[in-house]
């Protein structure tokens, strides 16, 4: 059992958080998140320099041809931080997506842009109805003559106004909840007929209402097997809640440390708060959430790009649940525990609670992930 | 034993329904029901609706120009009002200061004070925390210097509700410095129209603004509105934290927000089904019913057991109302799904031209879980409820 990250994993996470910590201050976040598109270019082409944009992508494409655990190390940097830029959408899922089911062309036209910086991508699963179910698509692609009709409505898609291409999962056969009958699209988002109705997350990055009305698309824009793309859809889904869950604990471990610092300082009743010891229990029980969490991350980020796809997802699954919990919990302890400050926009743990818990909410929360543990263990 | 409402009880139940049915204002429901942002106008036509009425002091003892209803009567009319959708009573004249002012108050401050509290006039805020005195309250150091018929204070007082508001404050401040710390604090009523006030907004984490910082710069105040004797403002002080937690359990707004939540359960889908057919979710939402109906009963017992300020049990009504509180805000974020993530405080007012994300109630519902994180904080903290309990009760 080797538990130690490699040489260069250690470098990755050295320079990114030496970069962060010197380049995304907090307040540089609060201007970013202020402005028109939501995320810095200039953020995003130093991460195309430090060459985590490219990170998975196959080497013959202008990439690094990356584990799931390098996602993981730059991943959990990225919460530290609390970086909003769309890492998680275009390098993870919508990257990793091409270079997995990409056609020749598919990866010639996008991956080594995408690993420059140069362009952006996102994927878009979930509908109004959906909740967290890949399976449950009611967006149509009628199929006319040699091209697709693309009709329906994507919801809360991460990105998907300043991402430059969309992949769309869609229906071209089957009932609106059936495994068989799902086939993903890479889509413009300059194209005639899409809409994209941008808005701000309460975690502090973007998402889209895309609306699809009579997209026409050539046959060269299907990605994957046509019919079949549930298994891809859901590998990569798979893929991106490991990362999310590093970030999680990126995240938690600042918040800890933020709290930790706080009542050690903030004095009450002629003490630091931190000597009351209902206040150190529950320090500690952060602590113990944080260190689970770190290990469960772990073991979903070695699994996450297994070819055994029951093993990956019983490891995903038990991670991403116990980060939804152990988000949940920990995200009210850290308020508590800073009292009226911990409620308030001008202290970064605020938005760090606010980013842990709504990690959550993105492909598949704890109910849902617990859900398919046991089904799956049923078999 | 019996639990059901006495005949005269019930009729008042009649008469409080009808009164809500026929003059609450729909817009005004409509925010309260849709958790939309509620003006300082919205609070104000309801509590002007109620004091022409003269149930805006309705609990208000007869001599102090209230009706008199007893503590069971007022929990119907919290109940309710609060299921019609009417806006909270800001509690900081009605329930804090009023009853401060009722018992220890000098003539003139009873008939000034509680007179233009009771008709909707004057609208108040609580002064009590300080940037450095949170839970440690007796810590205050905002000073108030007596210098002939009036006194001056310096100093800056924090988390300040609806100070943006109001028009008088009641503070804490530190008459005397030399003594123990308890003992220099008096009671003071200030005009927030006071030369030397500056009141600045504290942006919450959900990016409202309902608190602030106010700072006193050699603010004069009359001595004429100090309340009670000098040095016995601590005193006052816990007599008022009694009455500020029986409010607190907010057992009528929960019902209200339970109902809310079964019905965003409907709506929601789960597997093509209704969300509240979900096993699991199911079995949640019933946990915080069940909760909140053992906190109804355990707030009739405490009504029943004593008309005067309630004793340290009012820290269960405290500790269980807040959680409840926050559970039933969890769970509608829950009940979103991917449509918790969307943020538009945009879509906080009721006109908005906006088109939807999402179903219609769920623009707020995020940021009122981020936001309802307060209520464990406030009023005196969960963990100093705890210690009190602790001491006062279990003798620990
Ligand atoms: C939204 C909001 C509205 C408010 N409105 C008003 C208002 O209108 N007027 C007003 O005067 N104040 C108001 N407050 C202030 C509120 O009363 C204080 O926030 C509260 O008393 C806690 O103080 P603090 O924030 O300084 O936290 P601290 O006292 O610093 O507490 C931090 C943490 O330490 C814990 N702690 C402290 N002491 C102990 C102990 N002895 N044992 C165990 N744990 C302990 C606390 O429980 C908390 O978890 C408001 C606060 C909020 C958040």
């Amino acid at each position: 059992m080797d538990f130690s990250f490699s040489e260069e994993q250690q470098l990755l996470r050295e320079s990114l958080a030496r970069y962060v910590e010197r380049e995304y201050t907090f307040e540089k976040r609060r201007a970013i998140q202020r402005s028109a598109e939501g995320f810095s270019h200039e953020v995003w082409s130093a991460f195309a320099e430090m060459g985590l944009l490219g990170l998975t992508t196959p080497e013959e494409y202008g990439g690094y041809g990356g584990s799931a655990v390098d996602t993981l190390v730059v991943s959990q940097v990225l919460g530290s931080g609390l970086v909003v830029e769309p890492y998680l959408a275009s390098v993870v899922l919508g990257t990793g997506l091409v270079a997995r089911a990409g056609s020749t062309a598919q990866k010639e036209s996008l991956l080594p842009a995408a690993a420059r910086g140069e362009l952006l991508l996102t994927l878009a699963h979930a509908e109004p109805d959906s909740r967290y179910e890949l399976a449950e698509v009611a967006t149509s692609a009628r199929r006319q003559g040699n091209q697709f009709v693309l009709q329906g409505h994507k919801a809360v898609v991460p990105w998907g106004a300043q991402a430059d291409r969309l992949i769309v999962s869609a229906r071209t056969a089957g009932g609106p909840r059936d495994a068989q009958g799902i086939s993903l699209f890479v889509i413009e988002r300059g194209m005639k007929g899409v809409g994209a109705r941008d808005y701000r997350t309460i975690d502090g990055q973007r998402a889209a209402e895309v609306k699809l009305d009579d997209v026409l698309v050539g046959a060269d824009a299907v990605l994957g097997p046509l019919d079949g793309a549930l298994p891809l859809l859901e590998a990569i889904a798979d893929v991106g809640a490991a990362a999310l869950c590093a970030e999680a604990v990126g995240v938690m471990e600042t918040l800890n440390a933020q709290t930790l610092e706080y009542i050690k300082t903030r004095q009450q009743f002629g003490q630091p708060i931190g000597r009351f010891q209902v206040l150190q229990h529950r320090a500690v029980d952060m602590f113990i959430h944080l260190e689970q969490s770190k290990s469960i991350a772990l073991l979903a980020a070695v699994r996450a790009d297994s070819a055994d796809a029951a093993e990956r997802r019983r490891a995903v699954s038990a991670a991403k649940a116990h980060l939804g919990r152990s988000g949940r919990a920990v995200t009210q302890m850290a308020i508590q525990l800073h009292g009226g400050m911990g409620v308030t926009d001008e202290l970064p743990a605020s938005h760090y609670a606010k980013r842990l818990t709504m990690i959550d909410f993105h492909l598949g929360d704890a109910d849902f992930h617990v859900e398919r543990f046991v089904a799956d263990a049923r078999g | 034993m019996d639990l059901a409402y006495t005949a005269e009880e019930a009729a008042f139940r009649d008469e409080v329904r009808d009164f809500v049915t026929a003059n609450l204002p729909a817009d005004i429901a409509r925010k309260v029901l849709e958790h939309r942002r509620l003006e300082k106008s919205d609070y104000a036509r309801w509590q002007d609706i109620l004091a022409k009425q003269g149930w805006l002091a309705g609990h208000w003892p007869v001599e102090h120009g209230g009706c008199g209803w007893t503590p069971v009567q007022n929990h119907i009319f919290d109940e309710e009002t609060a299921a019609a959708g009417a806006p909270r009573l800001i509690p900081f004249g009605l329930n804090m200061v009023a009853p401060v002012i009722m018992a220890y108050g000098s003539p003139w401050q009873k008939e000034h004070y509680l007179s233009r509290i009771r008709t909707n006039h004057d609208w108040w805020c609580q002064g009590y925390s300080e940037p450095g005195s949170g839970s440690d309250l007796a810590s205050l150091k905002t000073r108030a210097v007596r210098d002939g018929d009036h006194y001056l204070v310096n100093g800056q007082k924090t988390w300040t509700t609806l100070a943006q508001y109001a028009d008088m404050i009641f503070c804490l401040v530190r008459t005397d410095t030399t003594v123990k710390k308890q003992e220099g604090i008096s009671f003071l009523l200030i005009d927030m129209h006071s030369p030397g006030i500056t009141v600045r907004p504290i942006v919450t984490l959900d990016e409202e603004h309902e608190v602030n910082e106010v700072f006193f710069e050699d603010v004069k105040v009359p001595v004429a509105n100090l309340v009670g004797e000098e040095g016995k403002g601590w005193t006052y002080a816990k007599y008022l934290l009694g009455h500020e937690r029986t409010g607190i359990a907010g057992v009528g707004a929960s019902k209200r927000e339970l109902d809310t939540l079964k019905h965003i359960a409907k709506i929601q889908r789960k597997n093509g089904r209704p969300l509240g057919d979900d096993p699991g979710f199911a079995a949640r939402m019933a946990q915080v019913e069940i909760d909140l109906l053992a906190l109804e009963m355990t707030v009739m017992r405490v009504l029943a057991s004593r008309g005067k300020a309630p004793g340290p049990e009012a820290s269960i009504l405290k500790i269980k109302g807040t959680e409840i509180q926050q559970a039933l805000t969890e769970l509608m974020m829950e009940a979103l799904g991917p449509y918790a993530l969307p943020f538009r405080p945009e879509a906080m007012t009721l006109d908005t031209e906006d088109e939807l994300v999402g179903p219609d109630y769920a623009a707020p519902l995020a940021a009122r879980y981020f936001n309802y994180r307060k209520v464990t904080i406030y009023g005196g903290s969960n963990e100093i409820q705890r210690n009190i309990i602790a001491q006062m009760v279990l003798g620990l």
